[in-house]
């Protein structure tokens, strides 16, 4: 297109103020965890590292991070198995009422996260408590699976698609069951689509916080809702910087990896196609 | 999977270990012939259980919620009471603070819906026909990064940045300006920072899918290169713009977190439903309804106007 470049320029200025709106307030943050004072006045004066020490002798911190730890690894195993199962339902049977499964799937996370926390928490309230089961780890666990549900799903239904359903007939022409065949030749085949919504089912469930504060009880801390809870407090809230500069610095740094490496793998091969061509 | 029959399509190498001299009849072959015979058995197994989980466990939850929300609460005990009535709903409608709190957030939610289209599309449009692959590449991922970065540690950023004395103060008082403080526009800003991505991808993506030609055909017939991004660009890109709003107007229908840590005194719908929920869960419940008619309306109209085809 034939853009002036004067254009162009106004252009390229517009995206370097948008990529330093999305990057300057992450690095505030980084920034804000070395600062020495308790309250997070700009410029920083003094540069210290004592909150971060404070930090990783936090009590509460290292419960909540392992409370967090515990719900991602039970929401993701439960989202495992039933997204999966509604995955192969639906990738491979047509039958009466599929799309409303498929949209019941879905539903968690298209309605507002509040919604999903008030229901199951009026759920809780008025049926599982009169039966004797209290909130806790368990109604944390219930929320979270419901809606990592669609995360495992959508990976796996999509793999599925693609898979050649040859290779299954040929295991059982040569008599291998239907649970043999499942194991050793369906399952391989998308390994890798289950892996992926296992990731993004824990990293979904380790981040979320509308639904844990409705369906936790008063004691029990995920590490968002002991961030949520201290956030406001203005002693607590430089051992937050640190715990938010943690949680940047571990989730962004192996995601721009693998993106840089996958990135870079696709030029390669594109390159050396050329080369082919050529 | 049909019963056996000859695949000519592919002929592949079998394991030598999946070939059984004798077919052995443990438990397993047998259950295996079973659900191999009867399609609708391994169909009923697939779906029992998860149809348990969402079905009646979630959809459950939701309909005793809405059955919830015509229940009353004995003001003095705090006690819930299971009678039928309306008064929760008309509550909500002749409440002046009630219907203001909704009519805000759905006026928030639409601010940050076209504040986030009006930064992608030019961020789309540098991307996708005016930078180098190698800036696109880099791009692409700048903006999908911040996904993964924490819902609350963004918000702690953008407190951390609109703070009494914070970055922003300091970097706009030279300019004899001051920040907004913590508010319905500092609320707008967080929120659109936070759905950002799911506005820029879709946008960007639609850019990248219309060919060049089409602007070189307008450029032939004299229009300069802006009229073209207006007159040739924004109808193709109508469907992206579409399917980002829906996640950029219905994350922040319910959001209410970052209302509470940047909004200042903003109340939003979520607020009010939060501070309920354990003094009167029948009006939670009604002011639940709320977002999700809101949603359903959204739905509907972006269905209607077509753009959804293609996503």
């Amino acid at each position: 297109m034939r853009f002036s470049s004067l254009s162009k320029n106004t252009l390229r200025a517009l995206t370097a103020l948008i990529m330093a709106a999305v990057y300057v307030p992450l690095a505030l943050v980084i920034m804000n965890s070395f600062n020495a004072a308790t309250s997070s006045t700009f410029p920083v004066q003094e540069f210290s590292t004592k909150w971060w020490v404070a930090a990783w002798h936090n009590e509460g911190v290292r419960e909540a991070l392992w409370t967090s730890v515990k719900v991602a690894f039970w929401a993701t195993l439960i989202a495992l198995i039933l997204g999966s199962m509604v995955a192969f339902a639906l990738a491979r049977y047509r039958f009466f009422g599929r799309n409303t499964v498929n949209l019941l799937v879905v539903l968690p996370i298209a309605l507002p996260g509040i919604v999903t926390g008030v229901a199951f928490s009026n759920t809780f309230k008025n049926v599982f408590e009169p039966l004797g089961i209290n909130l806790g780890l368990f109604s944390i666990i219930v929320g979270h699976a419901t809606f990592c549900i669609v995360m495992v799903f959508n990976n796996v239904q999509a793999r599925l698609g693609q898979m050649n359903r040859g290779l299954e007939e040929a295991a059982m022409d040569m008599g291998a069951n239907v649970f043999r065949t499942f194991f050793q030749v369906t399952f391989p085949g998308f390994r890798a689509a289950f892996v992926a919504g296992a990731l993004l089912a824990f990293a979904l469930s380790f981040d979320e916080v509308v639904v844990t504060t409705f369906t936790a009880a008063p004691g029990t801390e995920t590490l968002p809702i002991w961030i949520y809870n201290n956030m406001a407090r203005p002693n607590q809230a430089p051992v937050v910087n640190v715990i938010a500069a943690v949680l940047i610095i571990v989730s962004m740094i192996p995601v721009y990896l693998s993106q840089r490496l996958t990135g870079a793998d696709q030029l390669e091969r594109k390159a050396s196609k050329q080369k082919q061509a050529a | 999977m049909r019963p056996r029959r000859m695949s000519t399509t592919i002929t592949p190498a079998p394991a030598p270990t999946l070939a059984p001299t004798r077919p052995r009849r443990g438990l397993g072959d047998r259950i295996s012939t079973v659900l191999y015979r009867h399609g609708w058995l391994r169909l009923l197994g697939l779906l029992g259980l998860p149809m348990l989980w969402l079905g009646v466990l979630y959809l459950g939850s939701l309909a005793l919620l809405l059955i919830t929300a015509f229940w009353t609460t004995d003001s003095f005990t705090s006690q819930v009471i299971p009678a039928f009535t309306w008064e929760n709903f008309s509550e909500i409608l002749t409440v002046a603070a009630y219907r203001d709190t909704a009519l805000r957030t759905i006026g928030i939610a639409l601010a940050v819906t076209v504040l986030c289209a009006v930064i992608a599309i030019p961020l789309g449009l540098y991307m996708a026909k005016i930078a180098s692959p190698r800036v696109r590449t880099w791009l692409a991922i700048g903006i999908t990064l911040p996904l993964w970065a924490g819902y609350l540690v963004k918000v702690f950023s953008w407190r951390i940045t609109f703070s009494d004395g914070g970055p922003l103060e300091w970097l706009l008082a030279p300019l004899g300006l001051s920040g907004p403080g913590y508010g319905a526009t500092a609320l707008v800003i967080t929120l659109a920072y936070l759905w950002f991505p799911y506005m820029a991808v879709p946008v960007y993506t639609a850019f990248r899918s219309i060919p060049d030609n089409l602007f070189e055909a307008s450029a032939d017939l004299g229009g300069r290169a802006w009229r073209t991004v207006f007159s040739v660009a924004l109808p193709l890109l109508k469907p992206a713009l579409i399917a980002g709003s829906i996640f950029t107007f219905s994350l922040s229908l319910g959001d209410y977190i970052a209302a509470q840590f940047v909004g200042g005194k903003t109340q939003v719908i979520g607020t009010v439903i939060a501070s309920n929920i354990n003094l009167n869960p029948p009006l939670a419940a009604a002011f639940a309804t709320v977002p999700i008619l809101v949603v359903v309306l959204y739905l509907f109209l972006a269905r209607k106007s077509g753009a959804l085809k293609h996503f």
